[in-house]
């Protein structure tokens, strides 16, 4: 299997901490990876990383082929990354079709002059009706986004980024701040894109979630992998259990 | 038609084109522009001189249209820079300095403006038919950029540039396209106000003017076309009807404005829209 997304001995410091400290990982297509670790792992760090909203201290970013550690977000979409936020952005003064069908209509929206001589957008709102069907968000389709409630703003980022036609998504903690109902049918929801042949890589806080879903467990601590492969193996490796339980403590994490 | 209609006329055409050419940078495209008389000025100020030395009415407009989008792709690349609310204080500095430029200028005629230029060849019935056309082709261009994928990257760019990189788009080369467009029209009113006039002094491009063109804006609804057209119809005509309006001009937009804000933020458009809205039968 050929590589979707690899990193190479990256690395970046805020101030004197260093926040990733070399980390070369491999996600492959048609995998569907879980990111875990605890607060301040890096996490989130290395989402940025890839997204292109940070760039590394050292070390290189792969799309595919594609050395892409100098290119800015958007022209990372336009290969084949699409990302949902940790914070969810939707436009909300559009519609939630609107949003997706912005989405779907990327070919069109390459440069201002490409997007000045193309009008026409059913293929695209077809395209769009079908995506919200398939995250559950069928019926929400003619209300403005800031009006949705955040389960359903959750599944309308996956929406979005679905609609990219994706090699790989990068999912910040899609089931954040979601109950138990609303993360279940967030998680079908993503097993179902996952299904339909798209890389995934899944960063989570919610570890009961991410151990029914991963295939494999990536593990960061303090800015480094220190666990990697599939999920039992992972949970039981005393190292794992010791980061999430906090070092220095006094407790173990197995016994 | 008498020769004060062709004139009001005239202001009319040449306000409709200021302020939807704004309305594409600030309303569509969310990058608040407070120096937008600036470009007009360019604009103005290019057509005088290719008048004034060649005599040539074509290649006045051309060099109107090209000087004032040049300048304002300069400014939008300042726009790439700078937050939103820095954009605003950037563009009114952007206006100050034209205006303090030109002043100091012999060349440009300095504070006494360029006077006695050649008439365009149309006559002033003519200008005003050329004045009126371009107005509706601006209008009718603002309507088809909103509805094209460019309008809708534009309201995406306006209102989250971070969630539109996530979808491909690139803000920088939107706002840099708004710009170009926007003053490129600025600079065409600029031309045709140089053949209404005959005579250009630096004050008619001043802060102030810039102020009452964000004003049809806001009056109008920001990102409405058929609002800001009406708004700008409306308040151009206000002072001629009304004396008070006229000697207190900046009293009264600026009031509008601000109870416009305050009340209705969706300005004409909105306020018409929600009566359409009540009026429907349920």
């Amino acid at each position: 299997m050929s590589a979707a997304l690899r990193l190479e001995r990256v690395a970046i410091h805020f101030g004197g901490v260093l926040a990733v400290n070399d980390v070369s990982l491999e996600i492959s297509t048609g995998e569907f990876v879980g990111l875990i670790g605890p607060n301040g792992a890096g996490k989130t760090t290395i989402v940025r990383i890839v997204a292109g909203m940070l760039r590394p201290d050292r070390g290189r970013v792969f799309l595919g082929e594609d050395d892409v550690t100098d290119l800015p977000t958007q022209k990372r979409v336009r290969l084949g990354l699409a990302l949902t936020h940790q914070i969810v952005r939707p436009f909300r003064e559009m519609t939630a079709l609107d949003n997706v069908v912005l989405a779907a209509g990327y070919k069109n929206t390459s440069s201002p002059f490409q997007a000045l001589s193309s009008v026409k957008r059913r293929a695209e709102t077809e395209r769009a009706v079908e995506i919200l069907a398939r995250v559950g968000l069928a019926g929400a389709e003619r209300k403005l986004a800031g009006a949705l409630p955040l389960g359903q703003l959750k599944r309308l980022e996956v929406a979005r980024a679905l609609a990219l036609d994706p090699k790989i998504i990068l999912l910040d903690e899609p089931l954040a701040g979601l109950n138990h109902a609303e993360a279940s049918k967030q998680i079908d929801a993503i097993l179902k894109v996952h299904a339909s042949g798209v890389t995934i890589a899944l960063v989570e806080h919610n570890l009961e979630e991410v151990l029914r879903v991963c295939r494999r467990l990536i593990v960061l601590n303090n800015g480094a992998i220190i666990a990697d492969g599939p999920p039992a193996g992972v949970m039981a490796d005393p190292a794992v259990g010791e980061a999430y339980v906090g070092a220095g403590s006094d407790r173990h994490a197995a016994p | 038609m008498s020769a004060y209609e062709v004139s009001v006329a005239s202001v009319i055409g040449i306000n409709v084109i200021l302020a939807i050419s704004l309305n594409l940078i600030s309303g569509f495209c969310g990058q608040i522009s407070l120096g937008h008389g600036a470009f007009f000025g360019a604009g103005a100020y290019a057509a005088a001189l290719v008048m004034t030395k060649v005599g040539n009415a074509p290649l006045a407009v051309a060099a109107a249209v090209a000087a004032a989008s040049l300048l304002g792709t300069v400014v939008g690349f300042a726009s790439l820079r700078v937050r939103s609310d820095f954009l605003a204080v950037t563009t009114i500095g952007v206006n100050f300095l034209f205006i303090g430029f030109v002043r100091k200028q012999a060349w440009l005629g300095g504070e006494m403006g360029i006077s006695a230029i050649p008439p365009s060849g149309l006559g002033a019935l003519g200008n005003l038919g050329l004045i009126l056309i371009c107005a509706c082709a601006t209008v009718a261009f603002s309507v088809y950029v909103n509805q094209s994928w460019m309008g809708f990257a534009f309201r995406a760019v306006g209102e989250d540039e971070t969630a539109a990189r996530t979808l491909g788009i690139d803000p920088g080369a939107y706002k840099l396209a708004a710009f170009a467009i926007g003053t490129a029209l600025a600079g065409l009113a600029g031309a045709f106000y140089t053949f209404f006039t005959q005579f250009i002094t630096p004050d008619a491009f001043d802060f102030i003017f810039s102020v009452m063109l964000l004003a049809m804006v806001v009056i109008g609804g920001v990102g409405s076309t058929f609002g800001v057209l009406t708004a700008a119809i409306v308040l151009t005509l206000l002072p001629e009807a009304i004396r008070f309006v006229n000697d207190y001009r900046l009293l009264v937009f600026g009031g509008l404005m601000i109870l416009m804000i305050r009340f209705a933020p969706g300005g004409l458009a909105g306020l018409a829209r929600a009566a359409l809205l009540r009026a429907r039968p349920r």
